[in-house]
């Protein structure tokens, strides 16, 4: 059993009540997945874009389908989870919103992690450096990315107020993945990252 | 038992059969209670022929069920009684594979139809006395299954740690879980469907009428003529062979590679070495199965539909199961395409069950799920490690 895990995970599975049952959604490896497996004695299960992620999840003893969130959400029926969790992928799907909407249908609570598209160095390079943002935790050409719905903090803010979902936790983290407890606006220009549990209103 | 139940039974038993039973148990049921199949009709006293592996624990938890797939039968890992080959499941089953024996008792029982000791058109209709051949019920997906619920309450096994299988094994999987889900820990349908296709129902008739349309097969009444419809079966072999290879298999063991000649023939004997290897599938084929076992057998998987079985929607076959399951599929595979296991995933999904699954990139077609393939070996044994450990089972590793 491996008790470590990438800290953003780590601060995942803090939120995760122990003896629930969760969704994994872009689960890649599994870490997560057998952390919480291991250490909270989660039901926890997976779905995976690639099928060697798939497979190696699999092999190592975890419930894990082939899927993404874009298409295969609509099967799960309501309330079949106690937590949805997407982490470092909400940018990646087709329609974010439809994503996180399913999200809080199949789970009572829905955790998502994204990069923030608003952190300081990435104004400066587009401003300053005229070209698209490449960074450690966006490290992509503007033409091979698969990220095409990058947003901000403050954007995510935003679709959850229209969509009316309750943000219970917010954590922002800094380069380090630290969390840092600032006000909103230096929250949107220092955070790298933002860690979001949601619920429906 | 043996010998109360020749009388039992009446039956005017085959080489085969007589070799099967002589190398496996058997136990007879449905002497007092017979067993209701799908068509309406009681099939009682019947016979269903066994191979155990390992040994049941106390808890009596560790029980793995091995349904087989069309051809095959209960010798999974051991000498075939017939054939004299090793057994069709030896790289999944024996000691440091992933179903070993010295962890779990595995069961693996000849289907009902079938012909090597388990109640098929073989036997006799205790009412008459005579033999069944094309008389005996059709049976079903279904009907199997229940005469193996009937087998293990026989032997006083309250449920399964496992049920495993591949092809028609794969439905027989599916139709424990959705009628059994209390009996069923885990469940592993391999390479095959929730329903048998139009393409595969059409295959399966072109192998039936050669075998009806043989001369030697007399009705099905052959055994009374003293015929065998072997060229029938043997063409009925030869078309499924095909269906269980993929194209890019067949081109790279055979090619257009001529057989012990240097040049074409101009004739019609085995130009090609494809060819002769089809008739040499299709004349062995015909020693160790039986063509009457064969009609009924490919019927049962072609009446296969779980949906139809619960008001069109799969979902509902597994609604609140507490199963776990892994499903297997190849990417060659096309008699059972991934396509076929992914909407059973997407059924599983709708019930929230507990689902794994995983596509074996591979390119020996159907065939592949009784082969070498390391990558499904890993999934199986990632899959039953945590399987037993959720289930508290002690020594599996």
């Amino acid at each position: 059993m491996n008790s470590a895990i990438r800290v953003d995970l780590q601060l995942i599975a803090d939120m995760v009540d122990p003896a629930t049952r969760a969704l994994d959604v872009g689960c890649g490896d599994g870490s997560l997945l057998a952390y919480l497996v291991d250490f909270k004695r989660v039901d926890a299960r997976g779905m995976e874009l690639s099928q060697a992620g798939v497979n190696a999840c699999v092999a190592n003893g975890l419930s894990v389908i082939q899927g993404d969130a874009d298409a295969d959400l609509r099967d799960y029926p309501d309330d079949a989870f106690d937590y949805v969790i997407l982490s470092q992928t909400l940018q990646a799907t087709r329609e974010p919103r439809e994503v996180l909407r399913q999200m809080l249908r199949v789970g009572k609570r829905a955790i998502v992690s994204f990069p923030n598209f608003a952190h300081w160095q990435i104004r400066l390079r587009l401003v300053f450096g005229g070209r698209m943002p490449e960074t450690p935790s966006l490290p992509f050409k503007w033409y091979d990315t698969p990220n095409i719905h990058l947003c901000s903090i403050d954007d995510f803010r935003a679709l959850c107020a229209d969509m009316g979902v309750r943000v219970e936790r917010a954590i922002v983290l800094d380069r380090t993945s630290k969390p840092i407890n600032l006000p909103p606006l230096l929250a949107n220009l220092l955070g790298e990252q933002a860690v979001f549990m949601l619920r429906r209103d | 038992m043996a010998g109360t139940t020749d009388k039992t039974m009446l039956d005017d038993l085959t080489d085969a059969e007589r070799k099967a039973l002589a190398q496996c148990r058997h136990a007879v049921l449905g002497v007092e209670r017979p067993l209701r199949l799908d068509c309406g009709v009681d099939l009682g006293p019947y016979r269903v022929a066994y191979q155990t592996y390992g040994t049941l624990n106390v808890e009596k938890s560790n029980v793995v069920l091995i349904c087989h797939a069309l051809t095959m039968d209960q010798f999974v890992a051991d000498q075939h009684p017939v054939t004299g080959n090793k057994g069709w499941g030896e790289s999944i089953v024996g000691p440091g594979k992933v179903l070993d024996p010295a962890h779990y008792f595995i069961i693996c029982a000849n289907v009902l139809g079938g012909c090597m000791g388990t109640t098929g058109p073989l036997a006799c209709d205790p009412a008459t006395g005579q033999p069944w051949n094309l008389r005996f019920p059709v049976v079903t997906i279904a009907d199997m299954v229940r005469a193996q619920v009937a087998l293990l309450d026989h032997l006083g096994i309250p449920d399964l740690f496992c049920v495993i299988g591949g092809s028609m094994g794969g439905m027989q999987v599916l139709e424990w879980a959705a009628s059994y889900p209390a009996r069923v820990f885990s469940a592993v349908p391999i390479a095959c469907a929730a329903r048998h296709s139009a393409q595969n129902i059409a295959f399966h008739e072109v192998g039936r009428q050669a075998i009806m349309a043989d001369p030697e097969w007399k009705g099905g009444d052959y055994r009374l003529h003293h015929t065998v419809p072997a060229r029938g079966l043997a063409v009925a072999r030869m078309t499924a062979h095909i269906t269980y290879l993929s194209e890019q298999a067949l081109q790279r063991k055979f090619g257009r590679a001529l057989q012990d000649r240097n040049a074409l023939g101009f004739g019609f004997d085995a130009d090609f070495q494809v060819e002769s290897y089809l008739r040499y599938q299709g004349s062995t084929f015909v020693d160790r199965f039986d063509a009457n076992s064969y009609l009924y057998i490919t019927r049962a998987m072609d009446y296969f539909d779980l949906a139809d079985a619960h008001g069109g929607v799969l979902a509902n076959a597994f609604k609140g199961t507490p199963t776990r399951f892994c499903l297997v599929s190849f990417t060659s595979d096309w008699l059972f395409p991934t396509r076929e296991s992914r909407e059973i995933v997407h059924a599983l999904n709708a019930a929230a069950a507990n689902v794994s699954f995983v596509e074996v990139e591979s390119d020996k077609g159907h065939d592949a799920f009784l082969l070498e393939e390391p990558e499904m070996f890993r999934t199986l044994a990632g899959f039953l490690k945590g399987a037993a450990s959720a289930r508290g089972l002690k020594d599996v590793p």
